[in-house]
Protein backbone atom coordinates (compact mmCIF):
# COMPACT_ATOMS: atom_id res chain seq x y z
CA UNK A 1 0.00 0.00 0.00
CA UNK A 2 1.60 3.49 -0.56
CA UNK A 3 0.99 5.85 2.34
CA UNK A 4 0.99 9.63 2.37
CA UNK A 5 2.78 11.22 5.21
CA UNK A 6 1.17 14.24 7.27
CA UNK A 7 2.99 16.67 9.48
CA UNK A 8 2.22 19.71 11.89
CA UNK A 9 4.42 22.18 13.38
CA UNK A 10 4.85 23.49 16.66
CA UNK A 11 7.74 26.13 16.31
CA UNK A 12 8.73 28.05 19.51
CA UNK A 13 10.77 31.19 18.67
CA UNK A 14 12.49 33.91 21.29
CA UNK A 15 11.19 37.21 20.44
CA UNK A 16 13.67 40.07 20.41
CA UNK A 17 13.29 42.06 23.68
CA UNK A 18 15.75 43.98 26.49
CA UNK A 19 13.99 42.44 28.73
CA UNK A 20 11.76 39.19 29.90
CA UNK A 21 8.19 38.68 29.45
CA UNK A 22 6.62 39.48 32.82
CA UNK A 23 9.80 41.29 34.69
CA UNK A 24 12.48 43.34 33.85
CA UNK A 25 15.39 40.40 33.55
CA UNK A 26 17.25 40.98 31.06
CA UNK A 27 16.41 38.52 27.90
CA UNK A 28 20.19 37.66 27.09
CA UNK A 29 21.78 34.40 26.28
CA UNK A 30 25.11 33.19 27.78
CA UNK A 31 25.10 34.42 31.35
CA UNK A 32 26.18 32.99 34.48
CA UNK A 33 23.46 30.70 35.80
CA UNK A 34 20.88 32.55 37.67
CA UNK A 35 22.17 35.50 37.58
CA UNK A 36 19.09 37.10 35.43
CA UNK A 37 16.39 36.29 37.63
CA UNK A 38 14.38 37.74 39.91
CA UNK A 39 11.63 37.30 42.28
CA UNK A 40 8.80 37.09 39.50
CA UNK A 41 10.54 34.88 37.14
CA UNK A 42 11.66 32.70 39.91
CA UNK A 43 8.39 31.97 40.98
CA UNK A 44 8.82 33.25 44.25
CA UNK A 45 4.87 33.51 46.28
CA UNK A 46 3.72 36.90 46.17
CA UNK A 47 4.97 38.52 43.12
CA UNK A 48 2.95 40.03 40.18
CA UNK A 49 3.82 39.36 35.92
CA UNK A 50 3.32 42.03 34.55
CA UNK A 51 3.33 41.52 30.25
CA UNK A 52 6.18 43.50 28.26
CA UNK A 53 4.32 45.47 25.71
CA UNK A 54 7.19 45.16 23.06
CA UNK A 55 6.73 41.14 23.22
CA UNK A 56 3.04 42.28 22.79
CA UNK A 57 3.94 44.34 19.32
CA UNK A 58 6.13 41.76 18.11
CA UNK A 59 3.43 39.30 18.49
CA UNK A 60 0.87 40.94 16.53
CA UNK A 61 3.43 41.77 13.85
CA UNK A 62 4.25 38.21 13.42
CA UNK A 63 0.58 37.44 13.53
CA UNK A 64 0.42 40.08 10.16
CA UNK A 65 3.49 38.96 8.28
CA UNK A 66 1.85 35.34 9.34
CA UNK A 67 -1.25 36.27 7.27
CA UNK A 68 -3.32 35.88 10.46
CA UNK A 69 -6.08 37.83 11.97
CA UNK A 70 -5.27 39.50 15.28
CA UNK A 71 -8.62 39.37 17.49
CA UNK A 72 -9.72 42.33 19.73
CA UNK A 73 -9.82 40.36 23.04
CA UNK A 74 -7.11 38.10 23.97
CA UNK A 75 -5.57 36.20 27.18
CA UNK A 76 -3.50 35.00 29.66
CA UNK A 77 -3.76 31.15 31.05
CA UNK A 78 -1.47 29.13 33.42
CA UNK A 79 -0.98 25.72 32.33
CA UNK A 80 0.06 23.19 35.36
CA UNK A 81 2.41 21.15 35.13
CA UNK A 82 5.67 19.84 37.23
CA UNK A 83 8.65 19.89 36.34
CA UNK A 84 12.00 21.60 37.34
CA UNK A 85 12.78 23.64 35.00
CA UNK A 86 9.18 25.52 35.34
CA UNK A 87 10.09 27.82 38.50
CA UNK A 88 6.31 28.46 39.57
CA UNK A 89 4.76 24.58 38.46
CA UNK A 90 2.97 26.43 35.69
CA UNK A 91 3.62 28.43 32.47
CA UNK A 92 1.90 31.15 31.34
CA UNK A 93 0.82 30.67 27.86
CA UNK A 94 -2.44 31.59 26.00
CA UNK A 95 -4.85 29.00 25.67
CA UNK A 96 -8.72 29.97 24.26
CA UNK A 97 -7.96 33.21 23.27
CA UNK A 98 -4.45 33.25 21.68
CA UNK A 99 -3.26 36.92 20.46
CA UNK A 100 -3.12 35.88 16.92
CA UNK A 101 -5.18 33.01 15.14
CA UNK A 102 -5.57 31.18 10.94
CA UNK A 103 -2.76 32.75 9.11
CA UNK A 104 -0.70 30.99 6.39
CA UNK A 105 2.95 30.98 5.40
CA UNK A 106 3.63 30.93 1.50
CA UNK A 107 7.30 29.34 0.71
CA UNK A 108 9.10 27.72 -2.43
CA UNK A 109 9.52 23.57 -2.53
CA UNK A 110 9.65 21.66 -5.22
CA UNK A 111 9.88 24.16 -8.02
CA UNK A 112 6.78 25.78 -7.00
CA UNK A 113 5.08 27.68 -4.20
CA UNK A 114 3.04 25.85 -1.17
CA UNK A 115 1.12 27.12 1.60
CA UNK A 116 0.98 25.75 4.79
CA UNK A 117 -2.02 27.12 7.13
CA UNK A 118 -0.93 28.57 10.62
CA UNK A 119 -3.77 27.72 13.32
CA UNK A 120 -2.32 29.83 15.74
CA UNK A 121 0.56 32.19 17.00
CA UNK A 122 0.57 32.90 20.98
CA UNK A 123 2.86 33.86 23.43
CA UNK A 124 3.83 32.87 25.99
CA UNK A 125 7.21 32.45 28.37
CA UNK A 126 10.29 30.16 27.91
CA UNK A 127 10.79 27.46 30.72
CA UNK A 128 14.74 27.52 32.49
CA UNK A 129 17.71 25.00 30.97
CA UNK A 130 18.32 21.67 32.87
CA UNK A 131 21.61 20.07 32.89
CA UNK A 132 22.02 16.58 33.57
CA UNK A 133 24.53 14.86 35.76
CA UNK A 134 25.38 11.40 36.84
CA UNK A 135 22.95 11.99 39.67
CA UNK A 136 21.29 14.95 39.76
CA UNK A 137 20.22 17.62 37.62
CA UNK A 138 21.32 21.25 38.00
CA UNK A 139 18.86 23.88 36.41
CA UNK A 140 19.76 27.79 35.38
CA UNK A 141 16.07 29.98 35.24
CA UNK A 142 18.28 32.81 33.03
CA UNK A 143 15.85 32.05 30.73
CA UNK A 144 12.68 31.13 31.84
CA UNK A 145 10.28 33.90 31.71
CA UNK A 146 11.97 35.01 27.90
CA UNK A 147 9.01 35.62 25.44
CA UNK A 148 8.26 32.70 23.65
CA UNK A 149 6.42 32.76 20.84
CA UNK A 150 4.39 29.38 19.26
CA UNK A 151 4.06 29.38 15.94
CA UNK A 152 1.38 26.24 15.39
CA UNK A 153 0.65 24.85 11.75
CA UNK A 154 -1.81 22.67 9.97
CA UNK A 155 -1.15 19.53 9.31
CA UNK A 156 -0.02 20.59 5.87
CA UNK A 157 3.00 19.35 5.06
CA UNK A 158 4.10 16.18 3.15
CA UNK A 159 7.96 15.31 3.53
CA UNK A 160 10.37 16.14 6.01
CA UNK A 161 11.85 17.70 3.33
CA UNK A 162 9.02 20.32 2.55
CA UNK A 163 8.74 20.40 6.58
CA UNK A 164 12.35 21.83 6.82
CA UNK A 165 11.63 24.45 3.88
CA UNK A 166 9.20 25.35 5.69
CA UNK A 167 10.25 26.07 9.01
CA UNK A 168 13.48 28.11 6.37
CA UNK A 169 10.86 30.21 5.17
CA UNK A 170 9.12 30.87 8.78
CA UNK A 171 12.95 31.56 10.16
CA UNK A 172 13.27 34.46 7.64
CA UNK A 173 10.28 35.87 8.27
CA UNK A 174 10.40 36.42 11.42
CA UNK A 175 14.28 37.68 11.12
CA UNK A 176 13.01 40.09 8.70
CA UNK A 177 10.05 41.25 10.60
CA UNK A 178 12.67 41.78 13.50
CA UNK A 179 10.95 39.48 15.48
CA UNK A 180 13.56 37.16 16.00
CA UNK A 181 17.46 36.52 15.38
CA UNK A 182 16.27 33.26 15.20
CA UNK A 183 20.12 32.09 16.55
CA UNK A 184 19.80 28.28 16.27
CA UNK A 185 23.30 27.87 18.33
CA UNK A 186 21.37 30.33 20.98
CA UNK A 187 18.33 27.70 21.24
CA UNK A 188 15.97 30.70 19.48
CA UNK A 189 14.19 28.07 17.46
CA UNK A 190 12.77 25.06 18.63
CA UNK A 191 9.75 22.76 17.60
CA UNK A 192 7.59 20.03 18.42
CA UNK A 193 6.62 17.88 15.38
CA UNK A 194 3.66 15.78 14.81
CA UNK A 195 3.83 13.00 12.15
CA UNK A 196 1.19 10.39 11.21
CA UNK A 197 0.93 8.28 8.11
CA UNK A 198 -1.99 7.12 6.37
CA UNK A 199 -3.10 4.92 3.42
CA UNK A 200 -2.87 7.65 0.35
CA UNK A 201 -6.41 9.04 -0.84
CA UNK A 202 -8.06 8.14 2.90
CA UNK A 203 -9.78 11.57 4.24
CA UNK A 204 -9.32 10.29 8.33
CA UNK A 205 -5.75 11.22 9.94
CA UNK A 206 -3.80 8.57 11.07
CA UNK A 207 -2.67 8.09 14.73
CA UNK A 208 -0.22 10.88 15.94
CA UNK A 209 3.32 10.57 17.38
CA UNK A 210 4.80 13.97 18.63
CA UNK A 211 8.56 14.56 18.64
CA UNK A 212 9.50 16.96 21.23
CA UNK A 213 12.19 20.00 21.23
CA UNK A 214 13.92 19.26 18.36
CA UNK A 215 16.50 22.52 18.36
CA UNK A 216 18.13 21.80 14.63
CA UNK A 217 16.40 21.80 11.77
CA UNK A 218 18.84 18.93 10.40
CA UNK A 219 17.82 16.95 13.48
CA UNK A 220 14.33 17.59 12.55
CA UNK A 221 14.85 16.53 9.36
CA UNK A 222 16.46 13.15 10.10
CA UNK A 223 13.73 12.30 13.22
CA UNK A 224 10.59 12.45 10.30
CA UNK A 225 12.83 10.53 8.05
CA UNK A 226 13.35 8.10 10.76
CA UNK A 227 9.92 7.95 12.32
CA UNK A 228 7.74 7.85 8.73
CA UNK A 229 9.65 4.33 7.69
CA UNK A 230 9.02 3.12 11.40
CA UNK A 231 5.36 4.19 11.30
CA UNK A 232 4.61 2.49 7.84
CA UNK A 233 6.26 -0.46 8.73
CA UNK A 234 4.60 -0.99 12.09
CA UNK A 235 1.30 -0.89 10.16
CA UNK A 236 2.60 -2.95 7.09
CA UNK A 237 3.24 -5.71 9.51
CA UNK A 238 0.07 -5.50 10.93
CA UNK A 239 0.80 -3.96 14.03
CA UNK A 240 -0.84 -0.58 15.85
CA UNK A 241 0.89 2.68 16.14
CA UNK A 242 -0.24 4.18 19.85
CA UNK A 243 -0.94 7.83 20.38
CA UNK A 244 2.48 8.94 22.03
CA UNK A 245 5.28 11.51 22.70
CA UNK A 246 8.52 10.57 21.38
CA UNK A 247 11.86 11.75 21.76
CA UNK A 248 14.28 11.88 19.29
CA UNK A 249 18.17 10.58 19.53
CA UNK A 250 20.35 12.45 17.51
CA UNK A 251 23.65 10.37 18.31
CA UNK A 252 21.60 7.03 17.81
CA UNK A 253 19.48 8.76 15.40
CA UNK A 254 16.65 7.04 16.25
CA UNK A 255 13.19 8.21 18.16
CA UNK A 256 11.91 6.72 21.34
CA UNK A 257 8.71 6.40 23.54
CA UNK A 258 8.55 9.06 26.46
CA UNK A 259 5.02 8.65 27.30
CA UNK A 260 1.45 7.61 25.68
CA UNK A 261 -1.54 8.90 25.42
CA UNK A 262 -3.05 7.23 28.92
CA UNK A 263 0.18 9.02 30.34
CA UNK A 264 -0.68 12.59 29.05
CA UNK A 265 -0.39 15.68 30.67
CA UNK A 266 -3.77 17.03 32.50
CA UNK A 267 -2.58 21.17 32.17
CA UNK A 268 -5.66 21.67 33.70
CA UNK A 269 -5.40 25.39 31.98
CA UNK A 270 -7.70 28.07 33.87
CA UNK A 271 -7.47 32.05 33.51
CA UNK A 272 -4.35 33.78 34.50
CA UNK A 273 -5.72 36.34 37.53
CA UNK A 274 -2.74 38.25 38.11
CA UNK A 275 -2.89 39.79 34.53
CA UNK A 276 -5.25 41.69 32.81
CA UNK A 277 -6.95 40.86 29.75
CA UNK A 278 -5.60 42.34 26.40
CA UNK A 279 -8.11 44.38 24.24
CA UNK A 280 -5.57 46.07 21.53
CA UNK A 281 -6.92 49.30 20.34
CA UNK A 282 -7.18 50.26 16.53
CA UNK A 283 -4.76 53.10 17.04
CA UNK A 284 -2.25 50.32 18.85
CA UNK A 285 -2.31 47.66 16.09
CA UNK A 286 -2.08 50.36 13.49
CA UNK A 287 1.18 51.42 14.74
CA UNK A 288 2.10 47.61 14.79
CA UNK A 289 1.34 47.49 11.04
CA UNK A 290 3.59 50.58 10.48
CA UNK A 291 6.20 48.18 10.88
CA UNK A 292 5.24 45.48 8.45
CA UNK A 293 7.80 44.67 5.92
CA UNK A 294 7.75 42.78 2.67
CA UNK A 295 7.99 39.46 2.63
CA UNK A 296 11.27 37.26 1.44
CA UNK A 297 9.08 35.40 -1.03
CA UNK A 298 7.52 38.17 -2.44
CA UNK A 299 10.73 40.71 -2.12
CA UNK A 300 12.08 37.76 -4.66
CA UNK A 301 9.34 37.74 -6.40
CA UNK A 302 9.05 41.42 -7.34
CA UNK A 303 12.89 41.65 -8.29
CA UNK A 304 12.55 38.69 -10.81
CA UNK A 305 9.42 40.12 -12.51
CA UNK A 306 10.39 44.02 -12.08
CA UNK A 307 13.92 43.74 -13.22
CA UNK A 308 13.94 40.97 -15.02
CA UNK A 309 17.08 39.59 -13.25
CA UNK A 310 17.95 36.02 -12.88
CA UNK A 311 16.19 34.21 -10.07
CA UNK A 312 19.89 33.40 -8.21
CA UNK A 313 20.43 37.39 -8.62
CA UNK A 314 17.38 37.86 -6.81
CA UNK A 315 17.80 35.32 -3.84
CA UNK A 316 21.21 37.47 -3.41
CA UNK A 317 18.83 40.48 -2.82
CA UNK A 318 17.09 38.78 -0.24
CA UNK A 319 19.21 37.38 1.51
CA UNK A 320 21.36 40.80 1.82
CA UNK A 321 18.61 43.66 2.15
CA UNK A 322 20.84 46.64 2.39
CA UNK A 323 22.74 45.09 -0.86
CA UNK A 324 18.99 44.67 -2.42
CA UNK A 325 18.13 48.21 -1.35
CA UNK A 326 22.02 49.44 -3.05
CA UNK A 327 20.51 47.33 -6.42
CA UNK A 328 16.67 49.14 -6.61
CA UNK A 329 18.54 52.50 -6.31
CA UNK A 330 21.18 51.57 -9.07
CA UNK A 331 18.72 49.87 -11.63
CA UNK A 332 16.02 52.64 -11.17
CA UNK A 333 15.80 54.01 -14.70
CA UNK A 334 18.60 52.20 -15.93
CA UNK A 335 18.46 49.90 -19.63
CA UNK A 336 20.43 47.01 -18.16
CA UNK A 337 18.89 46.03 -15.14
CA UNK A 338 20.93 42.46 -15.68
CA UNK A 339 24.64 44.17 -16.02
CA UNK A 340 23.70 46.28 -12.71
CA UNK A 341 23.03 42.91 -10.80
CA UNK A 342 26.25 41.77 -11.93
CA UNK A 343 28.61 44.15 -10.81
CA UNK A 344 26.56 44.79 -7.85
CA UNK A 345 26.55 40.99 -6.86
CA UNK A 346 30.45 39.96 -8.03
CA UNK A 347 32.22 43.03 -7.89
CA UNK A 348 30.22 45.37 -5.23
CA UNK A 349 29.40 42.22 -2.97
CA UNK A 350 33.03 40.84 -2.82
CA UNK A 351 34.38 43.99 -2.28
CA UNK A 352 32.16 44.92 0.83
CA UNK A 353 33.31 41.24 1.83
CA UNK A 354 36.80 41.51 1.74
CA UNK A 355 37.25 44.36 3.18
CA UNK A 356 35.14 44.38 6.06
CA UNK A 357 32.23 47.30 5.42
CA UNK A 358 28.92 47.65 4.90
CA UNK A 359 26.83 49.57 2.27
CA UNK A 360 25.91 52.29 4.40
CA UNK A 361 29.33 53.30 4.51
CA UNK A 362 30.31 53.15 1.11
CA UNK A 363 31.76 56.20 -0.72
CA UNK A 364 29.72 56.16 -3.50
CA UNK A 365 26.22 56.79 -4.46
CA UNK A 366 23.75 53.59 -6.60
CA UNK A 367 23.88 55.89 -9.38
CA UNK A 368 27.36 55.79 -9.95
CA UNK A 369 26.91 51.91 -10.96
CA UNK A 370 24.25 52.99 -13.46
CA UNK A 371 26.51 55.18 -15.02
CA UNK A 372 29.34 53.08 -15.00
CA UNK A 373 27.54 50.34 -16.76
CA UNK A 374 25.98 53.01 -19.40
CA UNK A 375 29.06 54.07 -20.15
CA UNK A 376 30.58 50.38 -20.97
CA UNK A 377 27.70 49.10 -22.72
CA UNK A 378 28.04 52.43 -24.76
CA UNK A 379 31.27 51.75 -25.55
CA UNK A 380 33.52 54.72 -23.97
CA UNK A 381 35.24 52.10 -21.59
CA UNK A 382 36.62 48.58 -22.08
CA UNK A 383 34.90 46.28 -19.47
CA UNK A 384 38.68 45.58 -18.26
CA UNK A 385 38.78 49.97 -17.91
CA UNK A 386 35.41 49.50 -15.63
CA UNK A 387 36.87 47.42 -13.44
CA UNK A 388 39.65 50.10 -12.82
CA UNK A 389 36.89 52.96 -12.59
CA UNK A 390 35.22 50.50 -9.98
CA UNK A 391 38.13 50.00 -7.82
CA UNK A 392 38.72 53.83 -7.54
CA UNK A 393 35.15 54.40 -6.65
CA UNK A 394 35.04 51.67 -3.94
CA UNK A 395 38.09 53.55 -2.43
CA UNK A 396 37.59 57.50 -3.05
CA UNK A 397 34.20 57.48 -4.33
CA UNK A 398 33.76 60.37 -7.74
CA UNK A 399 32.13 60.17 -10.77
CA UNK A 400 32.70 57.22 -13.38
CA UNK A 401 33.47 59.82 -16.31
CA UNK A 402 35.55 62.17 -14.50
CA UNK A 403 37.34 58.48 -12.81
CA UNK A 404 37.63 57.79 -17.15
CA UNK A 405 38.44 61.70 -17.47
CA UNK A 406 41.31 61.70 -14.97
CA UNK A 407 42.80 58.06 -16.01
CA UNK A 408 42.63 58.22 -19.45
CA UNK A 409 40.80 54.98 -19.88
CA UNK A 410 37.95 56.23 -22.66
CA UNK A 411 38.53 53.52 -25.42
CA UNK A 412 39.77 54.87 -28.49
CA UNK A 413 37.00 54.64 -31.59
CA UNK A 414 38.16 57.85 -33.89
CA UNK A 415 38.92 55.96 -37.24
CA UNK A 416 42.28 58.44 -38.31
CA UNK A 417 43.78 57.29 -35.24
CA UNK A 418 42.61 54.58 -35.65
CA UNK A 419 43.68 53.83 -39.08
CA UNK A 420 46.98 55.00 -38.38
CA UNK A 421 47.84 52.29 -35.64
CA UNK A 422 46.12 49.27 -38.09
CA UNK A 423 47.90 50.23 -41.19
CA UNK A 424 51.08 50.69 -38.88
CA UNK A 425 50.49 47.09 -37.62
CA UNK A 426 49.98 45.79 -41.52
CA UNK A 427 52.91 47.10 -42.68
CA UNK A 428 55.27 45.94 -40.38
CA UNK A 429 53.42 41.87 -39.87
CA UNK A 430 53.22 41.45 -43.69
CA UNK A 431 52.97 37.67 -43.12
CA UNK A 432 49.87 37.81 -40.97
CA UNK A 433 48.19 40.30 -43.14
CA UNK A 434 48.72 38.11 -46.27
CA UNK A 435 47.34 35.41 -44.32
CA UNK A 436 44.11 37.41 -43.59
CA UNK A 437 44.13 38.35 -47.32
CA UNK A 438 44.74 34.64 -48.37
CA UNK A 439 41.27 33.54 -46.01
CA UNK A 440 43.20 32.52 -42.78
CA UNK A 441 40.71 34.90 -40.75
CA UNK A 442 41.72 33.74 -37.23
CA UNK A 443 45.48 35.38 -38.18
CA UNK A 444 43.50 38.95 -37.80
CA UNK A 445 43.93 38.28 -33.83
CA UNK A 446 47.54 38.66 -33.85
CA UNK A 447 47.03 42.21 -35.97
CA UNK A 448 44.82 43.03 -33.47
CA UNK A 449 46.84 42.32 -30.68
CA UNK A 450 49.52 44.27 -32.18
CA UNK A 451 47.16 47.31 -32.78
CA UNK A 452 45.82 46.68 -28.88
CA UNK A 453 49.82 46.80 -27.82
CA UNK A 454 50.20 49.96 -29.80
CA UNK A 455 47.56 52.02 -28.14
CA UNK A 456 48.13 50.33 -24.80
CA UNK A 457 44.67 49.09 -24.24
CA UNK A 458 42.77 52.28 -25.14
CA UNK A 459 41.90 51.15 -28.59
CA UNK A 460 38.18 49.73 -28.92
CA UNK A 461 38.84 46.36 -29.68
CA UNK A 462 35.77 45.80 -31.95
CA UNK A 463 36.43 48.90 -34.33
CA UNK A 464 40.05 48.01 -34.17
CA UNK A 465 38.78 44.78 -35.96
CA UNK A 466 36.48 46.12 -38.27
CA UNK A 467 38.97 48.88 -39.61
CA UNK A 468 41.56 46.27 -39.64
CA UNK A 469 39.01 43.85 -42.10
CA UNK A 470 38.45 47.40 -43.84
CA UNK A 471 42.14 48.25 -44.67
CA UNK A 472 43.09 44.56 -45.68
CA UNK A 473 40.37 43.92 -47.88
CA UNK A 474 40.60 47.13 -50.17
CA UNK B 1 -24.91 17.48 48.88
CA UNK B 2 -21.27 15.54 48.12
CA UNK B 3 -20.91 16.05 44.57
CA UNK B 4 -18.18 12.94 43.70
CA UNK B 5 -18.16 12.94 39.65
CA UNK B 6 -14.61 13.40 40.28
CA UNK B 7 -11.95 10.81 41.36
CA UNK B 8 -9.73 12.03 44.28
CA UNK B 9 -6.95 9.67 44.09
CA UNK B 10 -6.25 11.28 40.41
CA UNK B 11 -6.65 15.05 41.44
CA UNK B 12 -4.15 14.03 44.25
CA UNK B 13 -1.97 12.87 41.72
CA UNK B 14 -2.12 16.10 39.53
CA UNK B 15 -0.99 17.92 42.77
CA UNK B 16 1.89 15.44 43.63
CA UNK B 17 0.12 15.03 47.15
CA UNK B 18 0.25 11.72 48.81
CA UNK B 19 -2.91 11.09 50.94
CA UNK B 20 -4.16 7.81 53.31
CA UNK B 21 -7.00 6.43 52.69
CA UNK B 22 -8.50 8.36 55.27
CA UNK B 23 -7.84 11.63 54.13
CA UNK B 24 -8.62 10.34 50.20
CA UNK B 25 -12.20 10.32 52.39
CA UNK B 26 -12.15 13.55 54.05
CA UNK B 27 -10.83 15.77 51.52
CA UNK B 28 -12.93 13.91 49.31
CA UNK B 29 -16.20 14.95 51.10
CA UNK B 30 -14.79 18.36 51.44
CA UNK B 31 -13.77 19.19 48.05
CA UNK B 32 -17.53 17.55 47.00
CA UNK B 33 -18.95 19.77 49.12
CA UNK B 34 -17.20 22.77 47.56
CA UNK B 35 -17.90 21.74 43.90
CA UNK B 36 -21.78 21.50 45.07
CA UNK B 37 -21.65 25.24 46.12
CA UNK B 38 -20.23 26.20 42.96
CA UNK B 39 -23.19 23.93 41.29
CA UNK B 40 -25.16 26.21 42.63
CA UNK B 41 -24.51 28.83 40.42
CA UNK B 42 -25.60 27.52 37.31
CA UNK B 43 -29.49 27.70 38.47
CA UNK B 44 -28.84 31.27 37.23
CA UNK B 45 -29.57 32.91 34.53
CA UNK B 46 -27.13 34.20 32.82
CA UNK B 47 -28.19 34.56 29.35
CA UNK B 48 -27.53 38.19 29.27
CA UNK B 49 -24.34 38.33 30.59
CA UNK B 50 -20.89 38.63 28.92
CA UNK B 51 -18.44 36.35 29.62
CA UNK B 52 -15.42 38.45 31.60
CA UNK B 53 -11.56 37.04 31.78
CA UNK B 54 -11.29 39.19 35.20
CA UNK B 55 -13.43 40.63 38.14
CA UNK B 56 -11.76 43.82 37.44
CA UNK B 57 -12.83 45.46 34.52
CA UNK B 58 -9.32 46.83 33.34
CA UNK B 59 -7.69 45.40 29.99
CA UNK B 60 -4.02 46.31 28.55
CA UNK B 61 -2.15 46.83 31.73
CA UNK B 62 1.35 46.08 30.28
CA UNK B 63 5.08 47.72 30.73
CA UNK B 64 7.33 49.04 28.85
CA UNK B 65 10.57 46.74 27.76
CA UNK B 66 13.42 48.37 29.71
CA UNK B 67 15.94 46.40 31.69
CA UNK B 68 15.64 46.47 35.57
CA UNK B 69 18.65 44.77 38.17
CA UNK B 70 17.86 41.39 38.55
CA UNK B 71 18.94 39.89 42.00
CA UNK B 72 22.41 38.24 42.71
CA UNK B 73 22.87 34.70 42.13
CA UNK B 74 23.28 34.23 46.06
CA UNK B 75 20.25 35.66 46.54
CA UNK B 76 18.44 33.82 44.23
CA UNK B 77 20.05 30.16 45.51
CA UNK B 78 19.57 31.43 49.04
CA UNK B 79 16.23 29.04 49.87
CA UNK B 80 17.85 26.51 47.31
CA UNK B 81 18.51 23.36 49.51
CA UNK B 82 21.26 22.14 47.12
CA UNK B 83 23.08 24.14 44.69
CA UNK B 84 26.44 23.43 43.07
CA UNK B 85 27.99 26.34 40.12
CA UNK B 86 25.33 28.61 40.49
CA UNK B 87 22.63 26.08 39.78
CA UNK B 88 19.98 24.67 41.46
CA UNK B 89 20.20 21.13 42.43
CA UNK B 90 17.34 18.86 42.07
CA UNK B 91 16.81 15.29 41.57
CA UNK B 92 17.54 13.93 37.89
CA UNK B 93 14.42 14.29 36.16
CA UNK B 94 14.92 12.85 32.45
CA UNK B 95 11.72 13.12 30.86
Amino acid sequence: MEYETVIGLETHVQLKTKSKMFCGCVNQFGSEPNTNVCPVCLGMPGVLPVPNERAMQLTALAGYLLNCEVPGFAKFDRKNYFYPDASKDYQITQFDFPSTTTGHVDFEFGGGIERVRITRAHIEEDVGKSSHFAQHSGVDFNRAGVPLLEIVSEPDLRSADMAYEYLNALKEILIYGGISDCDMEKGMVRCDVNISVRPRGAEELGVKVEIKNMNTFSGMRRAINYEVPRQIETLERGGTLVQETRRWDDIAGITESMRTKEQAHDYRYFPEPDIMPLKPSESWLSEVRSHIVELPLARKQRFVLDYGIPAQDADVFVGNVPLGGFFEQAVSGAKNAKAIANWVINNLQARIVETGTTVDELKFEPAAIRELVGIIDAGTISNKGGQEVFSELFENGGAPEEIVEAKGLAQVSDSVELDTWCQAAIDANPGPANDVRNGKDNAINFLKGQVMKASRGKANPQVVGETLAKLLKS
Amino acid sequence: MAETDFDIKYVANLARIALTPDEEAKLGAQLGDILGYIKQLEELDVTDVEPMAHAVPLANVLRADEVRPSIPQEAALANAPKQTNGLFIVPKIVE
